[in-house]
């Protein structure tokens, strides 16, 4: 399968991919890694005539420390960012999903960025993103703003990064010492997530402290239950307590029926899993 | 629209071309240069028949445009011998008879490479779990999994990647 005609530009700096995606208004769109779009591209589900290729961008990859944050660059490939020792140490949360997803050579070529600007309802990034209260930094026309997780992930597919806007680094709230897991059920290799949930928790002398979580797959964005967060907070490391506080989890969540399972099925794996994620980053 | 011009080694060879950017890195190895030892099985990301090493990290070159590789390193499985003498790893698919009609085995040969490389002494599991883009439809995995065992126990040869680009 062929996509259709397209001109390609390999720009070497933000300033001129930002040009070059205004010039092409409608008809310009971005290449990060290509593992969601060459796809789309190919079944012709998409037609762009300027693709403008992020690969050149050596601003846009890597990973650094800016005082209590990490700061990953939207185009470092999920294979680096699941083995980069300083988001093992800061926000393990954010290694352990990006191991999960796809396989290993779609982990060499697929991007961080673009795992959460694609915005799949079971994309593996999202979730983590959101429970560890990431800011998107996006560069437009108008120069640079930062978006709260809260308000980056819109709808299916839909984030807040505009038709003429690129995602240039993700910062991630160093969580130091806080022990984590993403807890990922599939039936089969290479799957998306049928339910996932990623979890961060601070234990303090044997009770946690606090927790931050997200669900993957459970709506049409990622959710964070913020009162079973609250409800976690000084709960013992013991599973019959941390069930009672995670119970509640898939409370007013709408998420999707399919061949993988109904809505029910997802509703109560995301309480088996969150227990579970959350008594794993407990290390109980 | 018009060509884009290119630069890339493939199998310690180096290419300019012109390409048209729509084609695949695939299809440019297959077509353009006549490699057809790398396949394509499903077209769709999914059965890494298409594996070929950028800059020595394995990819499906089915999802993956030839300019992409512009200015980098290619290996594919039709790199890997080196003067008739078969890459260790190949050796280990021989001796442990790791395919049956052989259509996934240039794709599995490449992963497993790379596999080595990022695990020297991987558990069965991990070698499992580092073909987990990788189908085969006829062997059942068993012999593939013992020969990705094979050729880590012989050594460190067998995740090196011959004489490939600046290794
Ligand atoms: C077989 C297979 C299995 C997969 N399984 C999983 C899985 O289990 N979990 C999972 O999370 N993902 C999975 N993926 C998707 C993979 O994670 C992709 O890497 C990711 O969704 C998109 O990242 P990319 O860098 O490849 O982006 P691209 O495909 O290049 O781009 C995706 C979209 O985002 C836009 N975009 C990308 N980067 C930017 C940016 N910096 N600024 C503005 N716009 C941008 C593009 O225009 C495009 O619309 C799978 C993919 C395949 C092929
Ligand atoms: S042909 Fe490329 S993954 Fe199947
Ligand atoms: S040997 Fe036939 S597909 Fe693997």
């Amino acid at each position: 399968m062929i996509p259709t005609k397209f001109a390609y530009e390999a720009p070497t700096s933000v300033e001129d991919a930002l040009r070059l995606l205004g010039e092409a208004g409608d008809e310009g769109k971005i290449l990060a890694g290509g593992m969601s779009l060459i796809p789309v591209l190919k079944l012709r589900l998409a037609g762009p005539e300027v693709l403008i290729d992020l690969g050149k961008i050596e601003d846009l990859r890597g990973i650094r420390e800016d005082g209590d944050a990490l700061v990953i660059g939207a185009m470092t490939p999920h294979h680096v960012v699941a083995h980069d020792p300083l988001v093992e140490q800061h926000a393990g949360l954010i290694a352990a999903a990006s191991k999960t997803v796809a396989d290993p050579q779609v982990r060499h070529r697929g991007t961080f960025g673009g795992g959460l600007v694609h915005a799949d309802p079971a994309g593996d990034l999202p979730a983590p993103a959101l429970a560890m209260g990431a800011e998107f930094v996006v560069a437009g026309p108008g120069g640079t703003r930062t978006v709260p997780a809260s308000e980056f992930f819109v709808d299916l597919f839909t984030t807040a990064v505009g038709e003429d806007e690129i995602l240039t680094h993700v910062r991630i709230p160093k969580h130091t010492g806080w022990g984590s897991s993403y807890k990922k059920f599939t039936r089969v290799a290479q799957q998306w997530s049928i339910v996932a949930v990623a979890a961060t928790v601070r234990v303090e002398n044997g009770t946690i402290a606090e927790a931050q979580i997200g669900l993957t797959n459970m709506g049409s964005t990622p959710i964070r239950p913020a009162a079973v967060e609250q409800a976690l907070v000084g709960v013992s490391l013991d599973e019959a307590a941390v069930a009672a506080a995670t119970a509640s989890v898939a409370e007013g969540t709408t998420p999707p029926s399919d061949t993988n399972g109904d809505a029910d099925y997802r509703r109560h794996l995301a309480g088996v899993l969150t227990k579970r994620a959350v008594l794993t980053a407990a290390g109980a | 629209m018009a060509n884009t011009p290119i630069s890339v080694t493939v199998d310690q060879v180096t290419y300019e071309d012109d390409v048209e950017p729509r084609t695949l890195l695939v299809q440019y190895l297959r077509e353009q240069l006549g490699k057809t030892g790398t396949l394509i099985g499903c077209d769709t990301t999914n059965c890494g028949a298409c594996t070929v090493h950028l800059d020595g990290q394995s990819v499906k070159s089915c999802t993956m445009f030839a300019v992409q590789a512009d200015g980098h390193d290619v290996t594919t499985i039709e790199g890997l011998a080196q003067d008739g003498d078969l890459h260790p790893m190949q050796q280990a698919f021989h001796e442990k008879h790791a395919l049956q009609c052989g259509f996934c085995t240039p794709g599995m040969i490449m992963q497993s490479i790379a596999l080595l490389q990022e695990n020297p002494n991987p558990t069965e599991q991990e070698v499992r779990e580092g073909l987990e883009g990788n189908l085969c439809r006829c062997t059942g995995y068993q012999n593939i999994v013992a020969a990705v065992q094979a050729a880590a126990g012989a050594g460190s040869a067998a995740g090196t990647q011959s004489e490939e680009g600046a290794a």
